[in-house]
């Protein structure tokens, strides 16, 4: 072809290509196995699976490592590959009571049945650089305290069973209505809680820290305490083609939050879907104060995100004028593939339009000198 | 090691998606083009190119690809842009019997970023264009709940008032591109990013037209001999872009959208943005040279 860039094109994105290749291969040092990252960068791995909406730990790992440890990358990488797989079918609804706890804590009592287990967190390290790790030399397990026993760990009820039991919560009533599916159906407005749900448990953990804790600063009315925050694994049981009994087929790692916030009886919906709340003293009564849930479901252990969801579920469910209330703002920004797909999208030539921008640019000042001549 | 970047991948569907997400995308291209110019919201997926990229051109591309097909793909109006490169590569990659080319008389399916040939289409033809934002009342109302009832009413007397007052604040239809179209005197659509110029090319064209927005999740088209009318008024009415006394530096194009170059020399020229345009151009003048050149001899 005659114009010089057309052959240009193709062979500057396959050089770049084989430039990202090269790059890490350039490295002198050993090169990363899968299994390290599974092991030793598991928190990345999770985050990763997390956001791209697939619980798969190799490929999540594959994925780091593909991206050179760029996370939202590596989750466009795992989200990009799941959407080429095909719907088996639905397992059955998680459940978390039966949850394999590893960790295990509640904000609102001191002691809860079963009690406060602190497991694996770094939440009261102290933040100082461990320059030991730059020449690590590998310590034997055995210099550690070993880990106390799971298998008799005693079968952990919830804390907010007990607000129920006490009346301070609602019950639960089981929901007969068929879940949104985000992968499948368009959100449209006002978003079922199920489809808001989906779409927070697979937002980009940023994003929802952010947003949560721009409604504990006071742009929301949601700043909750945490009813009880565990992680663990959970079975995952699909029923049986033929059998129609539930089989076991695997396990997940998740963080569970449930967040208590005070609520006054929502006596309906106005039509844009926001809860209209009653007075507090509606006919000279009193309604009794009740707590309602926040909740927070997500993979692997990401506890910030977890808790920044359960903000964000209650927060949404209230409605109201603050942007973390506000459905579209929230569920339409938090997702990585989109918001870093759209910003990056300006690196893209924009020749043509920037070309319109200028004839429209120029025509105005044109006219604004004619009208200023016309004057004279 | 090149070669391996631009050999089939046997690992995926053809085209990628698997069949059933195509099934689902082509359902909602026969809505969109029994109403035209209004959004249907989609399943969309996502796709191994950037989302916001091109990734609703491409589904729908995708979806309607097979043997047979000649796939031309275009960016801000060439062939040889990065990303149009990029995206005939996928295309090429994951549906191996497809043939792509940088010709538009050629082509039966032709995807496009920002600009629509100056070649005239013919019936049988596809233009997909890909759209980053479908919806043309986002400008003047935030709320998709909002703007979706808009559309259900009729409801346009804000995007007037929004044009009446660029008039009033800078003295001219000041909208550069993704100028907003009343379709087939119903619906205001978004005609994605493409310059003003190239919006007379929609109404009551012979070729269909498909709009892809894979990150807002919204398809919507513009069947042949529809009407496709720019909003304007009476006493400003909608202008395109102004080449007048200036043309292609290479074909001599005088009616063609042109880019402006400025040369390592620091002067300033014009190119026609549509390359394979420019390209046939420039061989017509060369096969008239040595017609010429015949007659002479």
């Amino acid at each position: 072809m005659g114009y010089v860039a057309v052959k240009g094109g193709i062979d500057a994105i396959l050089a770049a290509e084989e430039l990202v290749k090269l790059g890490r291969l350039q490295s002198r040092s050993e090169l990363l196995q899968i299994d390290q990252l599974i092991e030793q960068q598991r928190m990345a791995v999770d985050q990763v699976m997390s956001e791209a909406g697939l619980y798969d730990e190799k490929l999540a790992a594959l994925a780091l490592k593909q991206a050179e440890g760029d996370l939202m990358e590596a989750g466009f990488l795992l989200r990009a590959y799941k959407s080429t797989l095909e719907r088996l079918g639905y397992s059955l609804p998680i459940d978390t009571s039966r949850m394999k706890v590893l960790r295990r804590i509640s904000s609102a009592f001191k002691n809860i049945p079963g009690g406060q287990v602190l497991g694996r967190t770094r939440d009261y390290t102290q933040r100082l650089l461990d320059f030991n790790l730059i020449e690590e030399i590998r310590v034997p397990e055995s210099a550690f305290q070993q880990p106390k026993a799971t298998t008799n760990m005693p079968k952990f009820s919830r804390v907010s069973d007990l607000l129920r039991a006490e009346g301070l919560l609602a019950a639960l009533a089981p929901s007969e209505q068929e879940p949104f599916d985000i992968t499948r159906d368009t959100l449209k407005f006002p978003a079922p809680r199920s489809a808001r749900l989906q779409t927070l448990a697979r937002g980009e953990s940023g994003a929802m820290v952010a947003l949560g804790y721009s409604s504990l600063r006071g742009y929301g009315m949601v700043h909750p305490t945490i009813s009880e925050l565990r992680y663990g694994k959970v079975p995952v049981e699909f029923l049986h083609p033929l059998t129609g009994n539930p089989v076991t087929v695997g396990q997940l790692r998740v963080t569970e939050v449930e967040a208590l916030n005070h609520a006054y009886s929502i006596v309906g919906r106005d039509k844009d879907g926001i809860a209209e709340q009653e007075s507090q003293n509606k006919d000279g009564e009193t309604v009794a104060p009740l707590y309602e849930l926040g909740y927070g479901l997500v993979y692997g252990q990401n506890e910030r995100k977890a808790i920044s969801m359960s903000i964000l579920d209650r927060a949404l469910d209230i409605g109201g004028d603050a942007p973390s209330s506000d459905q579209e703002f929230v569920l339409y920004h938090i997702d990585s593939v989109e918001s870093s797909g759209f910003v990056e999208h300006l690196k893209l030539p924009h020749y043509v339009t920037f070309q319109s921008s200028l004839d429209r640019s120029r025509e105005e000042t044109r006219l604004a000198y004619a009208a200023e001549a016309g004057k004279k | 090691m090149l070669k391996d970047l631009i050999t089939t991948e046997e690992n995926y569907n053809y085209a990628f998606l698997d069949e059933g997400s195509k099934r689902e995308i082509r359902r909602n291209l026969l809505k969109a083009v029994a109403i035209p110019g209004y959004q249907v919201p989609f399943g969309s997926r996502e796709l191994p190119i950037g989302r916001g990229w091109g990734t609703g051109g491409l589904q729908i591309t995708l979806s309607l690809i097979g043997q047979g097909d000649i796939v031309k793909v275009i960016d801000q109006g060439t062939d040889a842009g990065v990303n149009a490169a990029n995206i005939r590569r996928l295309i090429e990659r994951t549906a191996p019997d497809v043939t792509t080319t940088f010709q538009t008389s050629e082509a039966t399916i032709i995807q496009t970023r920002h600009r629509i040939p100056e070649e005239k289409m013919q019936a049988g033809q596809l233009l997909v264009l890909q759209v980053p934002l479908p919806e043309p009342l986002r400008l003047v109302e935030r709320s998709e709940n909002a703007t979706r009832r808009m559309h259900a009413d009729k409801n346009y007397s804000r995007m007037w008032v929004a044009l009446y007052e660029e008039i009033v604040k800078h003295g001219l239809l000041a909208r550069a591109y993704s100028y907003p179209v009343m379709v087939n005197g119903r619906y205001v659509m978004a005609p994605s990013p493409i310059p003003r110029w190239d919006v007379e090319k929609l109404n009551n064209a012979e070729h269909l037209s498909l709009f892809g927005a894979g990150r807002e999740k919204r398809l919507y088209a513009v069947p042949p001999r529809t009407a496709v009318v720019p909003l304007d008024f009476e006493d400003y009415p909608f202008t395109v872009e102004d080449f007048h006394g200036i043309r292609c530096q290479r074909c001599g194009a005088e009616h063609s959208f042109l880019d402006e170059i400025t040369t390592e020399a620091g002067q300033k020229t014009y190119m026609c943005s549509d390359t394979a345009y420019c390209d046939e151009q420039v061989a017509k003048k060369v096969a008239e040279r040595e017609m010429q050149k015949e007659f002479a001899g």
